[in-house]
Formats: structure tokens, sequence, C-alpha cells
């Protein structure tokens, strides 16, 4: 378990010496994109059309949050993170499609972007989920907001972040993921306990 | 700190609720007042005995990675507390559990307040809309709509009202489980039954969490006692020493699962374990488990005979010197 404090934009070098349990506060661009700019996003570039963000060697984060708008300007008031399973079926497109280097979200991916994660060179990482407070506080400016027509939650919100974290990595380049181990290992626990009753 | 100005302000003066010298002169502002002020506290404050537990858990956490996110958490609540912003994005259903006295003056009127008091706080607070109308997936954008805000009504006697509030999260509701378990199986059977709802929740109720387990009565109603069970600090244990004995194996059992904080392992994977039951069916057995995330957030106030209001959940002498702007 080491920490690392990362700015982006985050070269692949520095993205695959991470491991998971590895802690990283990042400084820089990160991105929000939950179901629908996932969809809208991937079929742009399947349609050969650009998409008015870049996430190459920036942030993709799963997160939905509460913004406000007061005096013509945009405010994020909590920013927790989503369940990133409901982005499994399309991750590993929008991760060759678009080079994100760090996806951060709640609650784990499975083996298709574990696969892309090793592919392209990035990594899954968790925010603590609940820490809506911590996550504002570490949003410094809101830069801009795209494809608010899908709404506040959905829309994709750039937004210039200092010591954003903690972030835990939980799935690497190396194929490892902390999701994976822990469910063998309670599911080992849950019958062990179950047959002391 | 940037993030304070987002905070809607409102603005406070100290006031007394009692405007005359009995309670049917209440004034009935001033007391939805003070049930936005309930919410805001609910929201931003965790009641003390999760904050102790979750110290308690940071302390005799082993696991590295555990003792990060506890530590995250920590620093989260406070953050929230001091400068008065909701902890969580996710403020939950807005659920009202009132116990009134048959002489209340505003018994008739209170469900009317409960509600006007929800529609001011989601824009005050601010607390996030959530009520969702399930056939138009249209957002009201107030928290309120048919049934929501749903309230729980117990009546008692004398003239005094006890309201609590329990905003609950979204997250940690979608793991709550009906199991109905063979009487035959007995406490072995309901011991199953929390530990497989408990394992299949993992990280995504968001634990370390708090699990409310209700036992018998009918499947609608071990669902409702499981609900009722998270409203009794975690420190409490129950008053019949049988239930009292389940709750504290259950709590060493499920933190043997090894779930851990978020779902990365670790020995914090439950703060506490609250049980309550109803005598059963010969032939059910339900248990109804409710999952509660870290987050656990409530409040409760008293209004008593004399005009005054209490805040029962959390160490606040006077609800009305709460600054809605924070800080």
């Amino acid at each position: 378990m080491s920490e690392y404090h990362l700015k982006t934009p985050i070269s692949e070098e520095e993205i695959r010496k991470l491991r998971v349990k590895d802690i990283i506060y990042i400084s820089g661009t990160v991105i929000t994109a939950r179901d629908q700019a996932h969809r809208r996003a991937v079929e742009y570039k399947e349609k050969n059309k650009e998409i008015p963000v870049k996430f190459e060697g920036n942030v993709l984060y799963h997160c939905g949050p509460i913004a406000l708008k007061r005096n013509n300007k945009w405010m994020i008031v909590a920013a927790g993170p989503t369940t990133s399973t409901r982005m499994e079926y399309i991750e590993h497109k929008f991760i060759e499609y678009f080079k994100p280097r760090v996806i951060v979200g709640k609650g784990g991916m499975k083996e298709k972007t574990l696969d892309a994660l090793a592919r392209y060179g990035a990594v899954y990482t968790i925010f603590p989920g609940g820490l809506g407070a911590l996550a504002a506080k570490s949003i410094k400016k809101v830069v801009k907001v795209e494809w608010l027509d899908l709404g506040t939650p959905e829309a994709m919100w750039v937004l210039e972040v200092e010591e954003f974290g903690p972030l835990i990595v939980t799935m690497d380049t190396h194929g490892q993921s902390i999701h994976k181990e822990i469910k063998t290992k309670t599911l080992e626990n849950l019958n062990q306990i179950i047959s002391n009753l | 700190m940037v993030y304070i100005k987002y905070v809607y302000p409102l603005k406070m003066e100290k006031i007394n609720l009692f405007m005359g010298d009995n309670l049917s002169n209440i004034n009935k502002d001033r007391l939805v007042e003070a049930l936005v002020k309930q919410i805001k506290i609910a929201v931003t404050t965790l009641p003390d005995d999760v904050k102790t537990a979750i110290k308690n858990a940071y302390n005799r956490e082993r696991n590295p990675v555990a003792k990060k996110i506890l530590s995250s958490i920590i620093e989260n609540f406070s953050l929230a507390e001091d400068h008065g912003i909701p902890m969580c994005q996710d403020t939950g259903t807005i659920t009202w559990f009132i116990k009134v006295g048959k002489e209340f003056p505003l018994v008739t009127e209170l469900s009317q307040l409960l509600i006007k008091a929800t529609k001011i706080a989601t824009d005050r607070v601010p607390i996030r809309p959530n009520a969702v109308d399930p056939f138009t997936g249209k957002n009201s954008g107030d928290n309120t709509g048919r049934f929501i805000p749903w309230i729980n009504w117990e009546v008692t006697d004398g003239d005094e009202a006890e309201i609590t509030v329990l905003p609950k999260g979204g997250g940690s509701e979608y793991t709550a489980q009906l199991r109905m378990v063979s009487p035959g199986l007995g406490i072995k059977g309901i011991k199953e039954a929390v530990l497989k709802t408990v394992f299949e929740a993992g990280g995504k109720p968001c634990p370390p969490i708090i699990v409310g387990v209700g036992i018998g009565g009918g499947a609608d109603i071990a669902m409702k006692l499981g609900k009722l069970a998270l409203l009794r600090p975690i420190t409490e244990r129950h008053e019949n020493p049988q239930v009292a004995r389940l709750e504290e194996e259950l709590y060493n059992e499920l933190n043997s699962l090894g779930i851990g904080p978020m779902g990365l392992g670790g020995d914090t994977t439950v703060l506490g374990v609250n049980v309550e039951y109803a005598y059963r069916h010969p032939a059910t057995l339900p248990v109804g488990i409710v999952t509660q995330c870290w987050a656990a957030r409530r409040a409760t106030i008293k209004v008593s005979s004399d005009g005054e209001i209490k805040v029962l959940s959390h160490s606040i002498d006077n609800i009305f010197e709460i600054n809605l702007l924070g800080d």
C-alpha cells in the first residue's frame, strides 16, 4: 500500500506503476459521466463525431452531483460517487475510445473492464461512498458543463480539483481486482460461520 | 473554503415557539421552522452514538485500507457538521415517525406541517429532490409526492409530540430483504437470513452498516419492525435479554464476514445490530432485514406541553439557535 499524489495529464507509465490497495490523490481535471453520457459518448465515437471534452490523461468520475446555479455561476454542493456496475456493459469501449487514465466510482467493476484497464493502461479506483462533503471541498472550479440536456446529474461536468481523494486503487493494469478477491474470501467466511451456528 | 457559499441562507432569530399560555396557541409557522431545522440537523450531523461507533471502529481496525476509509469518513462527517452541509449527496427519502399524544392540539394538522417542512427543507438546507413518480419517471423536485414523505403514526396518552425524521439513502435501502424462514429453524434460521443478506449486500450499502432486524408479525410487519429498530441508538441493547444476546452475537458474526468498509475487506462490516420483534403466526417466521449506511442520519425532537422544543437525538440545547447558514 503506497500513497501517490498525481497531477493530470497522467501518463500511461505512471498508471502502470500502480497496484491494488495503493491510495492516490489527484489534482487537475476530473470529468463526470454516468449512464447517459457513457452511451452518448460511445455513440458519437462510432459515428466519427467529436465529443466536447477530452478524457485522455484525465479522470473519469462516475458521479451525479448536486449542482446549483447561483448568480449565473455553477457550483457543486455535494459530489460523492455513484454505483459503477451500471456502466460495466459499455466501459471497455469507453476506455478504448477515450483513454481516461483513472476511473473513479464505487462498488467495483467486472471482467471486461479489468481486461480493458490492462490493455489500454488505466486503473479503477473507489472514492468511499457518502463522502459528498469531502469531494465538494476538493473541487476548486467548475470549468464547464456539457450535455446539460441530459439533466444536471447526467451531464458531463469538467471540474478542476485539488488533492481529490483518497482514491483507492481496487483494479489495476496487472489484472488484479480487490472486488474479486473479497467476494471469494467473504463467501468462505460465510459458509464457515453458518456451519458453526 | 468556497463550498460554504453554496448553502442557501435562512435568516434565523431566536424566538419562542410558545406564543400564549397553552399549546393551542402554537404558532404553526414556527413549528414548521423547527421541523426544517430538524431535517437540517439530521442531514448535517450524525447522532452521538453513530459518531462514537465509527471512531471506535477506526481505533480497532487492523486493515490499513479500511483504516484509511474510516478516517476519511470521520473527516467527512466532521466537515459536514462544522460547515452545516449535507454529509452525503443522497439525502434519502424523508420518512417521519410520530408519537403524538391524544391531546396534542395540532394533531389534525401535523401531517400537513410535516409535508410543508419537507418542501421548504429541499430548497433551504438544501437536500436533494428524491421523490420520483414510478410510472412517468418524473421527479417532483421537492421531496413530496403520493404517500411521500411517508409518515408513521403512533397515538399515545398526553399532550406532547415526539417527532423523528429518518432521511435514509437509496443505496442502503436497495439491499434490504425480507426472508421467510422455516419456523423449525428457529434462531439459527434467523441468523442465517441476516448473514446471507449482509453477504449479498457486500460493499453496495456503503459499509460499515447498521443492521435493523425485524422478526415475526407478518411480512410487512417484519420489514417495518426492522426499520423501527434503526431508530434506537446502537449503544442500547434490547430490554429482553434473549433479544439483546442475539444482537451481540449477530454483531460479532457479521463482523467476521470480513466485508469491511466499502466492501474492500477489514474488521469493520457493521457498527451495530438492532433487533425488534412481534409475536408470530405458528406457521411463519418472517425476518425483515434493513441495511443502513454509515451515514445513519436521524433526528428526534419533542414538543412538550409547556411549549418547549427539545432535541432528543443530539446534544443541542435550543433548536432555534441552530444556524442554517453554516458558519
